[in-house]
């Protein structure tokens, strides 16, 4: 008789400690996602579900039907081109101006005395916490022809005639700018504040002007913190729906609409999981980098965690 | 040049707030021209019965996300801060965060297409709705809170954990006696947050709502896609307010403990 020890065939405590998170994960992320990029090569069919059947049993034989014509549209329809390219350079330019406006804002808070370093963290996470979408609907009542802005820079004789923002890509910008410039500031916060200073005190005695430190230690020391937002603001805001619908003009191509579209109002199923796969494509690089950047954090955090002596 | 970048800053942030709060009180319907202070649209709000049940609704949704995104995200938290490197390790992370980014409609459309095939091939979930909703919530809140918890748990000093485990406690004893009340306050920071952002959410709501079936942030969407609202201004007001008052509550219960 054999004896195998049962024991080896269970779970250790660590296995079941790490995989039931996972199953929800694989569930609900990874494998919605596989059905997407199946129904992609799917061909639209008038019936429950929408969309034909990949694998079909004819004469005994199982075979394979892939329909291609979704993507191949994607890429001769002119239309779809332009509004990816138009989401792209929207997400890029929404990404630079989060830069240029967060990173003072996130380095002056870093460098404040704690109390006042809290109060200013604070007023910056108000806003996060508060709907993104009844804030990015106040600028409906700024951006209007008849709006506040407008009647305040008239007021001020600034202008004559009222400036025409509110449904035109500007004012996407700014519900884009706005909405996202906190994703920016918190993990580049998170970042400066951890910094060594006394590294700028070593390129100070060294010789280094203050711009000089800055440039060459303050900024290449935050390029995680400057990564992280960055791509939390751009993977993102190239998929954004909701402040194009709010605050664009019809002609304002985002692929986020399209998506939309297709799918509630012309329930062009296979279409819409086109559509999405090539934006999820197109995300791929910074995905990972985002990923990347992740990871060694999370790396980072256990080494730097370890290093600490744990009984001082 | 330090209080110019920081005051421009925070006026851009907090100018729209601000107009906002201060329209919700104009007496005329003409939301961006003055006329006098009045309560009318508060008065209007809560006679709305569309909004005060689709506010009920999300409620109900928001509170049973972020409770459900709290166990998972903790427990997520807890594998990535504590469990070392294990086979897999980067498709872990790549899959807990991925949700913080990914573009919400994708996640939406993803979702909805995975509960249609369920449908046909398992007969369940039978309808879209409350269910299908918080699924999707769930999802995405979890993230956010895994990180929050990810980050408290490292910063924790280990040796009370050793001690306990040197004492004899099993690895699951010591995650609830010593672990978690530890990380309490980042946990109600978590729940709130997952609170908030299920409260806020449209689309993946709009995706994996049922026909008749509509939350708060569907409801509001649906009015303010064609202009202005006075009511919503109300309801933005209140809104802003009541989070307002919990955000400041929840720091300084965390700010007073870390500085004593």
């Amino acid at each position: 008789m054999i004896r195998v020890p049962v024991a080896r065939f269970l779970p250790s405590m660590r296995t079941l400690a790490i995989v039931p998170p996972f199953l929800w994960l694989a569930l609900f992320l990874l494998v919605p996602f596989l059905m997407v990029l199946k129904i992609s090569l799917a061909d639209l069919n008038f019936g429950t579900p929408p969309y034909t059947p990949l694998l079909t049993f004819e004469e005994g034989a199982t075979q394979l039907t892939l329909h291609t014509q979704g993507y191949a549209r994607l890429f001769s329809d002119s239309l779809y081109v332009t509004t990816y390219l138009n989401s792209v350079k929207m997400a890029l330019v929404t990404t630079f101006w989060c830069v240029v406006i967060g990173y003072p804002m996130a380095y002056y808070i870093a460098r404040s005395s704690p109390q006042v370093r809290a109060l200013l963290m604070l007023a910056v996470i108000l806003p996060f916490w508060t709907s993104q979408l009844l804030r990015v609907y106040a600028w409906v009542g700024i951006l209007r022809t008849d709006g506040l802005l407008n009647k305040a820079l008239i007021g001020l004789g600034l202008i004559s005639q009222p400036l025409e923002i509110y449904r035109t890509d500007v004012a996407v910008y700014i519900g884009m700018i706005y909405a996202y410039l906190p994703f920016f500031i918190l993990p580049l916060y998170a970042n400066l504040v951890k910094m060594d200073l006394r590294l700028l005190e070593a390129a100070y005695d060294l010789g280094a002007k203050p711009w000089q430190a800055f440039w060459q230690v303050t900024v290449p020391l935050s390029r995680p913190g400057v990564i992280a937002g960055a791509m939390l603001v751009f993977i993102p805001s190239v998929g954004e729906y909701v402040i194009p619908e709010l605050l664009g003009g019809a002609d304002t191509l985002m692929m986020g609409r399209v998506m939309w579209g297709e799918f509630f109002t012309n329930a062009d199923w296979p279409m819409a999981a086109a559509v999405t796969c090539v934006m999820v494509l197109l995300l791929l690089v910074p995905l990972a980098l985002f990923q990347y950047n992740q990871m060694k954090q999370i790396q980072a955090g256990r080494e730097g965690a370890s290093k600490v002596p744990t009984n001082a | 040049m330090k209080w110019l970048s920081l005051g421009l800053g925070f006026l851009f942030l907090y100018a729209p707030i601000v107009s906002l709060m201060v329209f919700s009180f104009n007496a005329s319907p003409l939301v961006t021209s003055w006329s006098g202070f009045s309560f009318r649209w508060y008065e209007a709000l809560f006679k709305d019965e569309v909004l005060l049940r689709a506010a009920w609704l999300s409620f109900q949704i928001a509170g049973l996300t972020a409770t459900a995104a709290v166990v998972i995200g903790t427990w997520v938290g807890y594998v990535l801060a504590r469990m070392g490197r294990f086979r897999g390790f980067a498709v872990y992370v790549g899959m807990i965060s991925a949700p913080l980014v990914i573009p919400e409609v994708v996640l939406g459309i993803s979702l909805l297409i995975l509960f249609i095939e369920m449908r046909s091939t398992l007969g369940w979930p039978a309808d879209n709705g409350m269910f299908t909703i918080w699924v999707g919530h769930t999802t995405l809140c979890m993230a956010y809170v895994a990180v929050i918890i990810q980050s408290r748990i490292r910063d924790l000093d280990r040796s009370l954990e050793e001690a306990a485990l040197d004492l004899g406690a099993s690895p699951l004893r010591v995650f609830f006696s010593i672990t978690l009340p530890l990380i309490a306050p980042a946990l109600a920071a978590g729940w709130l947050l997952a609170f908030t952002l299920s409260l806020d959410d449209v689309v993946l709501a709009s995706f994996l709502s049922g026909p008749g079936f509509s939350t708060l942030p569907m409801e509001v969407f649906s009015r303010v896609r064609l202009g202005l609202r006075p009511e919503v201004n109300a309801l933005a007001t209140l809104f802003i307010l009541a989070v307002g008052i919990c955000v400041i509550i929840a720091h300084r219960l965390v700010w007073r403990k870390e500085t004593a």
